[in-house]
């Protein structure tokens, strides 16, 4: 592990509901089944898990203030050490790394990581939830919505080198393809370059179909110790990296055609994780796809090709599954769908299973070794990364 | 490997979200927030037609919103500069959707908001703010716009005494 003092931790074992418009399940009880499926995955009861953190996103989502609290029996926590953390939209890929503290530490040797969202409660739409994380006297005032500053950003970018909105689609049509061979998937669909261009304008350059759904639904995994995970598996998958960066939250004032926090996070993850070329060591991405742009913005970030040139490594199709660099086989959040927090550990466990060559019918090619996954949240401000080998 | 029928979760259709027990309230809550000196002072000077940021002398940078403290240096900020009421359309936005993501109605104007680099505060220093007296498909990237103040006796001393930034 690179870090003289840390300990190596492994996932052990993963668990997913389905990812929908809106579930006949509560809070707690996708956390439950998502934690359940994890625990027996592993052949692990819940008393065999010393620790449980929880990852999710605003409370107003629900309407339930300390969701910490209210979801913590789903998540398997009572009586036990538990944390609930939050980071916006980059919750859902902290939340294995605030778990990896816990064991890397040397503090415990099971810990259960639980990622759930209900955004469906929310009405008239959970959008609105997020017009009081504007700075009340100077931004509120003027009604702004996330969609604008994703807008906003997507039109920076574009302008920057010089994109069409036709590149970037292409994002959209890959990951709704994708997600047509994963069970969790709420929005998996054949489309067209056309059909995301000919889709409702939002907020131009942003279209219906450039842009993930709001989703109920739960992920949870096992992380363990060196002594324990090789006991539970010949397959441990080690999370070789780990890194999170925070932006200035006077958004405007940064330029935002590229995200720099990503890159401080992954060279913290890289650094971490022992790997100097990125592009060549990795061999499978997860990064976090709210917004079709947002794939191409984060693979520059990760450097995982050179800036300006996302779209282009898209159009030439090596970031398909049988490409040379797959990114989001999974489906991600435009395909699978976005329960916020529960997203971006949907995307560790894809990664977890693709290293273990159990992803079925969506398994890339080419024994891949080395994967990452990445999520981004609060106003256009963190960053997440976990760096993850067989 | 795992299909759909194997992962827990019941999706409802869309017929059965309209049998749900909604709760309605409204808390008598009300948030009294307080500007703090740097915001209290900008507002007042939005309140006389005027933009003002502040200065911190060991980074230099010139910033608005203005700042007690520089975030950065993690010092306290210096000087009080009046910087201009122009500035540089960074980027911006064609909005048919109001802040909760319903749609606007049929022929109401889309709204079109925009980062806006103000001169005289350092490169790269925006604000969030609206265009207006503009046609949507003419906005450029790097366009030359002005504050369209509200009249004098109708200013309170908030970000919207300025109704939008208009090309000149």
């Amino acid at each position: 592990m690179g870090k003289t003092g840390l300990r190596k931790v492994a996932i052990v074992g993963a668990g997913i509901t389905k990812f929908m418009r809106r579930s006949l399940e509560t809070g707690k009880e996708l956390s439950y089944e998502a934690s359940r499926m994890a625990l027996d995955s592993c052949g692990l009861r819940l008393k065999d898990i010393d620790c449980v953190t929880l990852g999710t996103a605003p409370d107003a989502f629900d309407g339930v203030h300390m969701k910490g609290e209210y979801l913590s029996d789903g998540a398997g926590a009572w009586r036990k050490p538990y944390v609930r953390n939050y980071v916006g939209g980059g919750t859902g890929v902290f939340a294995p790394i605030h778990g990896w503290f816990h064991i890397a530490s040397g503090m415990f040797d099971t810990c259960l990581v639980v990622c759930e969202e209900k955004m469906s409660s929310c009405h008239p739409h959970p959008q609105g939830a997020f017009l009081t994380i504007f700075d009340h006297t100077t931004e509120q005032p003027l009604y702004p919505t996330l969609i604008w500053i994703f807008a906003l950003e997507m039109n920076r970018y574009m302008q920057t080198y010089g994109l069409t909105k036709k590149d970037i689609a292409l994002v959209s049509v890959k990951n709704k393809h994708n997600a047509l061979d994963h069970p969790a998937a709420q929005i998996a669909q054949e489309i067209t370059v056309e059909d995301v261009l000919n889709s409702e304008t939002l907020a131009w350059p942003v279209n219906r179909l450039d842009i993930s759904p709001a989703s109920d639904g739960a992920a949870a995994i096992i992380l363990a110790s060196e002594d324990v995970a090789k006991r539970l598996t010949d397959k441990p998958v080690w999370i070789d990296g780990v890194g999170f960066n925070l932006d200035t939250a006077y958004w405007a004032t940064k330029d935002l055609y590229y995200p720099r926090y990503v890159e401080k996070a992954a060279r913290m993850a890289y650094d971490m994780a022992g790997i100097k070329e990125p592009h060549k060591e990795i061999n499978i991405a997860e990064p976090y796809d709210p917004f079709d742009y947002k794939e191409l913005h984060h693979m520059e970030g990760l450097m995982l090709c050179p800036r300006g040139k996302a779209a282009e490594f898209t159009a030439s199709g090596a970031t398909q599954r049988t490409g040379s660099m797959p990114i989001c086989p999974s489906g991600g959040a435009l395909g699978v769908g976005n329960p916020i927090a529960a997203t971006g550990l949907m995307k560790i466990m894809e990664i977890f299973w693709q290293l273990r060559g159990e992803a079925g019918k969506r398994q890339v090619p080419g024994d891949p070794r080395v994967g990452l996954a990445q999520a981004w949240g609060d106003l256009m401000q963190v960053g997440t990364v976990v760096v993850m080998r067989r | 490997m795992l299909t759909k029928k194997d992962l827990p979760g019941t999706p409802l259709k869309s017929g059965d979200l309209e049998k749900v027990l909604t709760l309605k309230f409204k808390p008598n809550l009300k948030y009294d927030w307080d500007n703090g000196v740097a915001i209290a002072r900008y507002l007042e000077e939005l309140k006389n037609g005027k933009i003002i940021g502040k200065k911190c002398n060991k980074c230099n940078r010139i910033m608005i919103p203005p700042r007690m403290f520089c975030e950065l240096c993690f010092r306290p900020t210096d000087d009080w500069v009046y910087v201009k009421d122009t500035g540089k359309v960074n980027t911006f936005s064609i909005s048919y959707v109001h802040w909760d993501a319903s749609r606007i109605k049929e022929g109401e104007p889309p709204y079109l908001p925009a980062v806006i680099e103000i001169d005289g505060a350092s490169k790269g220093m925006g604000i969030l703010h609206l265009l207006g007296e503009v046609i949507p498909d003419e906005i450029k990237i790097g366009m030359k716009v002005k504050a369209v103040w509200k009249p004098d006796n109708e200013r309170t001393g908030a970000i919207t005494d300025i109704k939008y930034f208009k090309p000149y």
